[in-house]
């Protein structure tokens, strides 16, 4: 006779929490493109020197404005042919990658700080706080974003710091008022109650009870607000305020490659379809997340 | 009905004053009015003339009064670039960046709309993850990018549209197409989901028993109530569409104010700027308004909530 075996007996329990996240991640395709794919932008901008021959900054007036290596006269020296200043265009849109990625997290960091902040102890508090709460996620709808990030940047300058920081701060109205909602939500729940029943200070039931249960949707709101981060980061650079040249950033490619579009435009669909494909990458990662935490969410 | 007309104005009428606070700062922060007023040689002397002329030497809430004084009876101040009245400036171009945000927002309802609705009814087929698929599409192009990509497509492959100016209705074609495919999207989800909720509810399923044909069912009956949300969200984004149209009015070249609002940043020129945003802000801020008002006057049940 043979002592049952420890996995017989874990087979015949309900699958772990655990266990079912780990199902439901295996089974959604979108989740696992799209984090791949985060994934995969992230390794070629952390290896970028070691993927490239090239410095991004190198100027060859020899070699300007050379085709892909698909194009007429394209080699496999320069695999996405040259900017026109002879620059190697894989390795500008290699390091552009870094920018992004800086932004998007930076920006996406900063604001759901502040965002959460504010929406929780809005959420949490209710009255009259939560009425200056909504005052101010008024305010921040009525203001247009770009004009004020436009603004912004032309009185404290492009510098990446700087970008980071206006982005995140102009933001976080999303963050507030998901976290204010699920807060409210959470703040009549019977744990919640139990808790104050039981004397605990207000700080600890808002870090020990009401944080961990929203930390899932502060997460999809801030994979969102990242590509949202990048999409302005481009535009803003793209319009001339925002990353500074020579600095290679994707929108500022893009502007560049704009005066030669008619006859080179792989100087501009290039960095424009690399944009394009982190954001959806990024947007399918955070959709993935949201129906894997919370799948009832879904539609 | 009265209290809950009461309570948005105050909170319109708060947001308004902090929004124009914040235009007000935003000058002030930009730099030495006075010193770019009177101009690059001005010696220190006529830099304090300038400023006593133009009461800048006032403490600021004052000058912030005095400002909305001025606001108040049509007088925005003056370009620091031409010197032209700054509420001329934004008269002139004011019917393009209309035009254009109107057009947009039509063109996206008009697509947005039936592709809910279809989305919701087929949910969970290949017609509803076309519709999802087209959302992310629309949600992830970068429209200053997709502007270019149009204008290479159509106006030097095809030449079939113009690509640059505002003189005439094929003009806005390609702008209102990159304009309005960034508030496509959230008008479609926001479809689909009001459909997939009222077609789950009671009421459906006794229009349904009743026999109806299924177009009755779906745009009398259902299409009624899924499109109450989409409806405000639409007015919001005529908001948002205003101050996106910096953007797009760029890449085309059309001399509207959101074009206008670009140059003036690239030129310091900061109350040209500082009136724009407020004038955006207050768009959105009356359009916010008028969707809650509205919606209310539809359903009772937010009044009282």
């Amino acid at each position: 006779m043979t002592e049952p075996s420890k996995k017989s007996n874990i087979s015949v329990m309900a699958p772990s929490p655990t266990e079912i996240m780990r199902r439901r991640v295996r089974g959604h395709t979108g989740f696992l493109l799209g984090s791949g794919f985060v994934l995969l932008v992230l390794l070629l901008a952390v290896f970028a020197p070691y993927l490239s021959p090239y410095d991004p900054f190198e100027q060859n007036l020899n070699t300007r404005l050379v085709n892909p290596v698909w194009g007429e006269g394209g080699t496999w020296a320069h695999i996405l042919g040259t900017d026109s200043l002879g620059r190697d265009y894989w390795t500008r849109i290699l390091y552009g990658a870094r920018i992004s990625l800086t932004v998007g997290f930076g920006a996406a960091i900063i604001s759901g700080l502040i965002g959460s902040v504010i929406g929780i102890i809005g959420g949490y508090f209710g009255g009259r706080i939560d009425g200056v709460v909504m005052y101010l996620i008024n305010v921040k709808l009525a203001l247009p974003g770009i004009l004020i990030a436009l603004s912004l940047v032309s009185i404290f300058g492009g510098s990446l710091i700087a970008l980071v920081c206006i982005l995140g701060f102009l933001f976080w109205d999303r963050f507030a008022v998901v976290t204010r909602s699920v807060t409210l939500q959470i703040r009549n729940n019977d744990f919640v109650t139990a808790a104050e029943a039981v004397g605990a200070s207000k700080l600890r039931i808002i870090f020990g009870e009401v944080l961990p249960n929203v930390a899932n949707h502060i997460i999809v709101v801030a994979s969102l607000e990242m590509a949202i981060a990048i999409l302005v980061e481009a535009v803003l650079s793209f319009l001339g305020l925002g990353i500074q040249p020579p600095t290679p950033s994707w929108g500022l490619l893009v502007s560049e490659g704009r005066n030669f579009m008619f006859f080179k435009p792989f100087l501009i669909t290039l960095p424009g379809l690399a944009i394009f494909f982190l954001v959806i990458a990024i947007n399918l990662m955070g959709d993935g997340i949201r129906d894997v935490t919370s799948p009832e969410g879904r539609n | 009905m009265g209290g809950f007309i009461g309570q948005r104005l105050s909170v319109a009428l708060l947001v308004a004053i902090t929004v124009s606070v914040i235009g007000f700062a935003l000058l002030r922060l930009s730099g030495d009015l006075a010193a770019d007023i009177a101009g690059e040689d001005a010696t220190p002397e006529e830099i304090a003339e300038v400023a006593q002329l133009y009461g800048l030497d006032l403490p600021l809430h004052v000058q912030y009064f005095n400002w909305v004084g001025k606001t108040v009876t049509g007088d925005l101040g003056e370009s620091l670039f031409t010197n032209e009245p700054v509420l001329d400036l934004i008269l002139e171009r004011i019917e393009v960046t209309l035009l254009l945000a109107f057009y947009s927002l039509v063109v996206a309802l008009i697509v947005a709309i039936p592709l809910g609705v279809l989305a919701a009814i087929r949910v969970n087929t290949w017609i509803d993850r076309l519709a999802l698929g087209i959302a992310v599409f629309g949600q992830a192009i970068p429209n200053f990018w997709f502007g270019l990509i149009l204008i290479y497509v159509f106006g030097v492959i095809l030449r079939w549209l113009p690509i640059s100016g505002s003189d005439s209705f094929a003009h806005y074609i390609l702008p209102t197409i990159a304009l309005g495919t960034s508030v496509m999207p959230a008008l479609m989800r926001l479809t689909r989901t009001g459909m997939l909720e009222v077609l789950d509810s009671e009421y459906i399923r006794t229009a349904w028993a009743k026999g109806l044909r299924p177009r009755v069912v779906f745009f009398k009956h259902a299409l009624r109530n899924a499109i109450l949300p989409v409806v405000s969200l639409a007015a919001v984004s005529l908001g948002f569409l205003l101050g996106g149209s910096v953007i797009v009015e760029t890449v085309f070249a059309l001399n509207g104010i959101g074009l206008l609002a670009y140059q003036s940043i690239l030129r310091s020129d900061f109350p040209v700027v500082q009136s724009i945003l407020v004038f955006v802000s207050f768009a959105y801020i009356i359009l916010t308004l008028a969707s809650d008002l509205i919606n209310a006057r539809l359903d009772p049940r937010i009044r009282f909530d």
